[in-house]
């Protein structure tokens, strides 16, 4: 092997039961520099970079992964020994004890001591030096937890180095930064190039490529489509790349009927319930009528779950703008007020937000339909049993029974069952955030079906997906989000992936 | 002739064996739904039998089993209303200190209000009524007091857990202090007695044997026509019903449950007030937590908090009533304890709040929320007072006692534990 690459995958292929994640996928990385590597939600960028870390062990997937020369061979569970190798990963979700200060959380877990007694002093000096070392101006006696979302990154990636990493793999690390936090890490991985470390990226601001990559390999689908310098390339190649897949047959056909508007939003604007001074929804506006599909767009914190359930009234605080059900305003108060003017919502994560996985399929189905049947004194619960058999049959959800936990079916059957407990209360408007997520292609092609049969009956859908093929094959209309903001509403002729991808980040 | 009766007796062997099996898997099913509680109903069944062993037949003699039932019900009344409060996923460990102090509350009520100042007011008014029919008044006043200030109790825990959002434990933790504080500003550190004679024997006293029969012959009637209802009512529905035998054994056994312990009480004394309130109460709170709206929306803010707020539950405002309803158990716990001592006096239900949980968790309820029974609860209850009956009845020193409760109580959630591994 040539001394010139640190990292090399070799026709590296791995299964998931129903899903191949990836595909022999191959290239090399330059021992020195800053290695680019992008694609959709789902290419496969996250799989790769588990088997890196040691999540996924060897003989886990087929293939070959070499590090510095020589095999990677990771047996059980061996994050540690990947760390020890000197690959060292930050991932998009920050792992720091936020009220421990900065120099703990760099050296947590091997703390320099004598017989079990830190040395503080130690611990101190040497955290002053690796900071010193990459000229990075951190505060490193101050907890973590006053850090901005951007220096917490910075500590991350200098635990990373004071860990010895010759290969650093940053997962995403601006979604959460703003401008010119980005602009300071941009310029701490430059200081590392020239210090010799190599340094994977993984983004999906294509934009960012260009500014500090040396080259840019671009997953789909599992595959690598291709590796190329970035000086030799453009951004809308790489979008095309990112993109070009072939549409097969995998989305039942149907013209939807467009009716009366049933919901209107007008310059919807909301804040964060944690944070009140961060925006999560910007000047958003928006028809949507009786019988249509519209797909909302955009990469993972653009926005879209936090419009959806601030409209399902459970989420931003301090909301501003209008809006207007069925011709009447409609004040957002909370998901009950919101479930009265027939608004449902299918959330993101059907485990911790869809369902109570101890419970029984018919108690999660009526739960918040209990007043259909019920007085303040009693459940009727043969009426109960008759409504939810009706919906699982409707839907054709496979269990033993009613009284099955929900925790025993499969993602499908789950994510159906979701869907049930917000058909039987006959919504109005049923928004449905990422309701194919997790499944298998066979039983998304069902809930495309449920989906088309629902809006040729009337019911207006509001779909937030990450996948581009199914937005544009169920959408009547797409809605973009970028930061926050609606970065571009395209009919469903006029949309194509291309189109839909530069607004989505932002790069129009 | 012999091959045509040969082949109808094996068509019956089959039948039967058929029959039988279904029957077996069936109850298989519904103990494997219920391990955690069957376990436990086994770990009573061990300890009935290991006493009577060890002590002989006054262990399981009527006086004993009334004894030991009576026993169970003021620990058992806070266990009733705690098991809401877990399965919501909070805690309430004021209930020991609040039954003390609403025991003070009514021996007050009795003593330094109604016979100073109600009493003359009333016998001026009615000058025929009986010193004790006015004494069954100041009871019955007693009991509304109780109530009321129990409820309020629950208000106050309630409203600062849900509204201002202070976790349960230390909320209820604070409660445990306040109220024990409270109790001794009642008494003014002194013992308050005597309590009516009518207060006295909502404890203490049996029902008629005759009262005892009617209500078993009520109960039973009870049984059997709701059981037929609610098959007709399923049919009503087109909904399945199970087979009729089923239903019948199911009848039988609890006729059977209810005739065989009012007749065995009749051999002693007849039916204990409590333990007949106690059975009320169980049953209604257990139908609140079945069937209705109420008990659903507890068990789901347990199971899945988000869930259950994304489906349009009021979190905050359940949470409250979850707490109201702990503080009405609380009210009648403290009832019977002033009836039971016989007077007012500080210090009273101390370390009842931990045997209250210890009954909920040896019962199968989950600390984490979202599971748990009534009569699972009951059940755990029962257990920690056979344990006590038995121990004192042996001799078996102080600690030791505390240390056998201790690991059964830990004994309880290991089982819950190790059954749920097997799940995953």
């Amino acid at each position: 092997m040539n001394n010139n690459f640190i990292l090399e995958f070799d026709r590296v292929t791995k299964d998931f039961p129903g899903i191949r994640a990836l595909s022999e996928v191959s290239f090399k990385v330059k021992r020195g520099e800053i290695h680019g590597v992008c694609g959709e939600n789902g290419a496969g960028k996250s799989t790769l970079m588990k088997i890196l870390a040691g999540v996924y062990p060897y003989q886990s997937y087929e293939g070959r992964v070499f590090f510095n020369g020589e095999e990677l061979m990771f047996s059980g569970s061996s994050i540690r020994k990947a760390i020890e190798k000197g690959i060292a990963i930050v991932y998009q979700e920050l792992a720091l004890v936020s009220q421990m200060t900065v120099g703990e959380n760099i050296y947590l877990g091997r703390e320099p001591n004598q017989k079990g007694i830190i040395n503080w002093n130690e611990l101190y000096s040497k955290t002053q030096d690796i900071l010193a070392k990459y000229k990075l101006k951190i505060p490193f006696a101050s907890t973590v937890g006053k850090l901005g979302v951007g220096q917490q990154q910075l500590v991350e990636i200098t635990k990373a180095l004071s860990e010895d990493a010759k290969l650093l793999i940053l997962d995403e690390p601006t979604s959460a930064l703003t401008e010119t936090e980005v602009d300071t890490l941009m310029s701490i991985l430059n200081t590392l190039k020239k210090n010799g470390v190599t340094c994977i990226y993984i983004s999906h601001k294509i934009e960012e490529f260009f500014r500090i990559a040396d080259t840019i390999t671009v997953l789909r689908d599992g595959k690598t489509i291709n590796t190329v310098s970035s000086k030799r390339t453009t951004v809308p190649a790489i979008i095309k790349m990112m993109v070009g897949r072939e549409m097969k047959e995998r989305f039942p056909k149907a013209e939807h009927k467009m009716e009366d508007v049933v919901l209107e939003v007008k310059n919807l604007t909301a804040f964060h319930p944690e944070y009140p001074s961060r925006v999560i929804v910007e000047d958003i506006s928006f028809c949507l009528h009786k019988g249509e599909i519209l797909g909302i767009a955009g990469l993972m914190g653009s926005g879209r779950t936090e419009l959806v359930t601030t409209l399902f009234g459970e989420y931003g605080i301090n909301v501003q703008g209008q809006v207007i059900v069925n011709n009447k305003p409609f004040d957002i108060r909370s998901s009950r007020h919101a479930m009265n003017q027939g608004i449902s919502l299918v959330p993101e994560n059907r485990k911790d937000q869809g369902l109570i996985l101890e419970q029984s399929v018919l108690e999660n189905i009526s739960l918040p339909n209990l007043q259909q049947f019920s007085t303040a004194l009693a459940i009727n619960k043969n009426q109960e049993v008759k409504i939810c058999n009706e919906v699982v049959s409707k839907l054709g959800i496979k269990l033993g029974s009613l009284s099955a936990q929900v925790n025993s079916l499969s993602g499908g059957n789950q994510q159906k069952v979701v869907i049930a407990k917000w058909l039987v209360s006959n919504p109005l408007i049923l928004i449905m955030d990422e309701p194919t997520r997790g499944i298998d292609v066979g039983a998304k092609y069902e809930i495309y079906k449920l989906m088309n049969i629902l809006a040729a009956s009337g019911v207006a859908i509001i779909m937030v997906s990450s996948e581009l093929p199914e937005i544009m094959a169920l959408s009547d209309t797409i809605m973009v989000m970028h930061e926050a903001r609606c970065s571009g509403i395209l009919k469903r002729k006029e949309a194509t992936q291309e189109r839909i991808m530069t607004l989505a980040t932002g790069y129009e | 002739m012999t091959t045509k009766s040969n082949s109808s007796s094996i068509e019956l062997i089959d039948r039967f064996r058929d029959l039988a099996t279904r029957f077996i898997n069936f109850f298989w099913k519904t103990i494997k739904r219920n391990l955690k509680t069957y376990t436990m109903i086994f770990v009573l069944i061990f300890l009935f039998v290991l006493f009577w062993v060890l002590i002989g037949n006054t262990f399981i003699g009527p006086r004993n089993i009334s004894n030991l039932t009576r026993a169970m019900t003021i620990i058992s009344f806070l266990a009733i209303g705690m098991v809401f409060v877990i399965v919501t996923g909070n805690i309430d460990l004021s209930v020991g200190s609040a039954t003390g102090f609403i025991a003070t509350v009514v021996a007050f009520f009795q003593v330094h209000l109604f016979s100073p100042l109600i009493l003359p007011l009333l016998s001026a008014l009615f000058p025929g009524m009986s010193g004790y029919l006015l004494g069954v008044i100041s009871t019955i006043l007693a009991v509304i007091i109780a109530l009321i200030v129990g409820g309020l109790i629950g208000f106050w825990n309630g409203f600062i857990t849900a509204y201002l959002r202070v976790p349960a434990f230390i909320v209820t933790l604070g409660g445990l202090f306040i109220f024990r504080g409270l109790m001794s500003a009642v008494t003014g550190g002194k013992t308050i007695s005597p309590i009516e004679s009518s207060l006295n024997s909502i404890f203490n006293d049996y029902l008629p044997r005759e009262a005892g029969v009617v209500i078993a012959v009520l109960v039973i009637v009870f049984i059997v026509s709701n059981t037929l209802w609610q098959r007709h009512k399923r049919v009503k529905y087109g909904l399945e019903i199970r087979p009729l035998i089923y239903d019948l054994i199911k009848m039988f056994f609890f006729s059977v449950l209810v005739a065989g312990f009012v007749f065995y009480m009749n051999l002693y004394e007849g039916l204990q007030i409590p333990v007949v309130m106690l059975v009320v109460v169980a049953f209604l709170f257990s139908y609140l937590a079945k069937n209705t709206r109420f008990g659903r929306y507890a068990y789901a803010i347990g199971g899945n908090k988000e869930a259950a707020r994304l489906s349009g539950i009021n979190i905050k405002a359940n949470v409250l009533k979850v707490f109201i309803f702990m503080g009405m158990c609380i009210g009648i716990a403290g009832i019977m304890f002033v009836s039971r001592v016989g007077t007012g006096a500080p210090g009273g239900g101390e370390t009842y709040e931990l045997l209250a949980i210890a009954s909920c968790v040896i019962g199968g309820t989950s600390l984490m929320g979202g599971e748990g029974t009534i009569i699972g609860a009951l059940i755990g209850s029962l257990i920690m007072v056979t344990l006590d009956n038995g121990f004192v009845q042996l001799n078996v020193p102080n600690w030791a006692q505390y240390v056998i409760k201790g690991l059964v109580l830990i004994f309880a959630v290991w089982v819950d534990v190790a059954t749920r591994k097997t799940r995953e």
